[in-house]
């Protein structure tokens, strides 16, 4: 299978008011079409860094992305994102927010009647036809989410960016919105990055689990391939050995390898909230 | 069924009765609500009212007892009346030009008929009339200028740098202040033989803008600074062009905070504009509080008490149209309780 992108040596540095900060050193990834890749690691590793630096919300301090063999120095709709929150304009409708995508990147190429049809197409892909006239306050978490997809999905991305798309969600919302995901996955094939914290989502999506090593300076630790037959059920996975073997390799990376050694609270931290306790009290 | 049930069902009934008509328009009684929202308030404003003329027969001014609730209504009464009187008046002024007129012109058929303005005293009702003219137009002439400037602050942090420190020092300046110097401005630049509005209303107007200013500024620019970093993103991966950029987002985004700046700056304009008129002697409620006081007629004091409760009320009703044009335009529902 033949690169589509190419995340190559990318180093990341932020300046803070303590001196540099190294957050990413030489991230190295190759993704071919059609790919669902998962990156999986300790909150604060700099997984949100990488997509949004290949989404060009970010400029990489060294490296590069390279996209279908250009370099990407922007944001762009041939890399959609779905971001954590939803993100949608919450003046607008279900049917309107993915109209502003849709005209925004279709507006010259398809006609009215063009328009609209691909719109509803993609309401109906992630389910939500019934509420396209509703605003995100009048629809569920879950649902904000769907219409987030669909946005992402109508402006025909060449890669599709997710960021912890269903962290916010309840258990059973998720696994509902993950069926759903692999549904409209198996009929577009689409290229994905998906970051999550969610071992058995990784698992239960992904063709590759990218996990990475804890920051400062995180880079890419293991990869792990999934070769389990598509289409799959989570019942079905849930006997599987295969899949508890995956489970517990990216348990292992996650718990043994990469474990977090930090207390919950440091003592210098505990020191200063027991004085601003004080402080209040007097 | 008990008798006692019997008893509280009719004493219920006996409640909602004289708000059935309500039921009728399709609102729904709830006997706990119209506690509150009805019984409440009648009550609080009879209270109100004891209190006021217990207070009144107690003190004597050099104008006679101070006006009880009865002679301030007694006072509503003649104001009306004294303006049906003068449009009648006027009325006839004009019937009686006309007549006269028509018989120039068939006596002379070269005779170009003109037409002469009735110049009697402004009544009461013209007053408020003018007042609220005047409010309106300098609250839309600083709206005019006030959110796009907002906007462009909140957008641009250099800009915002550049012109803070000029709002923040004009921002707690009393705008009769600026009276004077308002006056004088006005006075030296707006010549014209045939000028379209009067220069008091100009003074009053230009008074009331520059106090709306601040108000909508700053909220104005709080609300595009505080763009949600999410929705900014979006803006990027869609690449929209600046102008749609600021129209499909920054716009809708901050638009319940330039209500809130709106209706601020409403509520102070309308208590400014009381005041410039009384100082600038220009036309308005303001005017007609301030002569009546030189006046000093033994009813002045019962007139200004009119003129006092129907600026309150017109106060009230100003910010309650804000909130309704608010709850219409504004998406965002919650900021747009009371």
């Amino acid at each position: 299978m033949s690169t589509l992108l190419d995340i190559s040596h990318i180093d990341m540095v932020f300046d803070t008011p303590k001196g540099p900060f190294t957050a990413l050193k030489g991230v190295d990834l190759k993704i071919a079409k059609g790919e669902f890749v998962s990156l999986i690691g300790h909150s604060g590793c700099g997984k949100s860094t990488v997509l949004n630096i290949v989404a060009g919300l970010l400029q990489a301090s060294s490296g590069g992305v390279i996209l279908n063999g250009r370099e990407v120095s922007e944001p762009g709709p041939d890399r959609a994102v779905v971001f954590q929150n939803h993100s949608l304009l919450p003046w607008l409708t279900a049917y309107q927010n993915v109209e502003l995508a849709v005209k925004q990147v279709f507006g010259r190429t398809k006609g009215k009647a063009e328009i609209k049809e691909w719109i509803e197409h993609n309401l109906q892909l992630v389910h939500m036809d019934h509420a396209m006239h509703k605003r995100p306050d009048e629809i569920s978490g879950g649902m904000k989410q769907r219409v987030g997809i669909a946005r992402a999905l109508a402006m025909q991305p060449e890669i599709l960016l997710m960021d912890e798309p269903f962290g916010a969600l309840d258990a059973l919302t998720r696994a509902h919105m993950q069926d759903s995901l692999m549904e409209i996955q198996q009929e577009l094939n689409n290229t994905v990055i998906m970051i999550t914290h969610d071992v058995d989502e990784a698992v239960l999506l992904s063709d590759r689990i990218v996990m990475m090593s804890n920051g400062p300076a995180a880079t890419v630790g293991e990869i792990l391939e999934i070769n389990l037959e598509r289409p799959r059920g989570r019942l079905e996975l849930a006997q599987d050995p295969e899949y508890t073997r995956l489970r517990s390799e990216v348990l292992k990376f996650l718990y043994e390898k990469q474990r977090k050694v930090e207390p919950m609270v440091k003592p210098r931290v505990r020191k200063k909230v027991q004085e601003s306790r004080q402080h209040e009290a007097a | 069924m008990t008798d006692a049930s019997v008893v509280s069902q009719s004493v219920n009934e006996g409640k909602s009765s004289p708000l059935s008509f309500l039921a009728g328009l399709g609102i729904a009684v709830n006997p706990g609500k119209v506690f509150s929202t009805v019984l409440m308030p009648i009550i609080g404003i009879v209270v109100f009212l004891l209190i006021w003329s217990g207070a009144a027969r107690n003190i004597d001014t050099s104008l006679g007892k101070f006006p009880g609730p009865v002679v301030v209504w007694e006072q509503f009464g003649s104001l009306y009346q004294e303006h049906v009187t003068e449009r009648e008046k006027a009325e006839a002024f004009y019937q009686r030009q006309e007549k006269r007129n028509a018989a120039r012109v068939a006596k002379d058929p070269d005779y170009v008929p003109k037409i002469r303005a009735y110049t009697g005293k402004e009544t009461f009702l013209d007053q408020i009339a003018t007042s609220l003219v005047t409010v309106m137009s300098g609250f839309l002439l600083a709206a005019l200028v006030a959110i796009p400037l907002g906007i462009a602050i909140g957008l641009n942090k250099t800009l915002n740098a550049a012109v803070n420190p000029i709002i923040q020092i004009f921002k707690p300046v009393s705008p009769l202040a600026w009276l004077p110097l308002v006056t004088m401005v006005v006075s030296a630049l707006y010549i014209s033989p045939d000028p379209l509005v009067a220069k008091s209303f100009l003074n009053s107007m230009i008074t009331v803008m520059l106090c709306c200013l601040w108000p909508m500024v700053i909220n104005t620019s709080v609300g595009v600074s505080s763009l949600d970093r999410d929705l900014i993103n979006v803006s990027r991966v869609l690449r929209l062009p600046a102008l749609k950029h600021v129209q499909k987002i920054v716009l809708p985004a901050s638009v319940p905070m330039i209500f809130t700046g709106m209706r601020l700056s409403l509520g102070v304009a309308w208590m400014v504009l009381i005041a410039a008129e009384m100082l600038a002697q220009n036309p308005g409620l303001g005017k007609f509080v301030w002569d009546e006081f030189q006046n000093g007629s033994s009813n002045s004091l019962a007139r200004i008490m009119v003129a006092v409760i129907v600026i309150g009320v017109i106060g009230f009703g100003l910010d309650r149209a804000m909130l309704a044009i608010q709850r219409f335009a504004s998406w965002d529902k919650s900021k747009a309780t009371h």
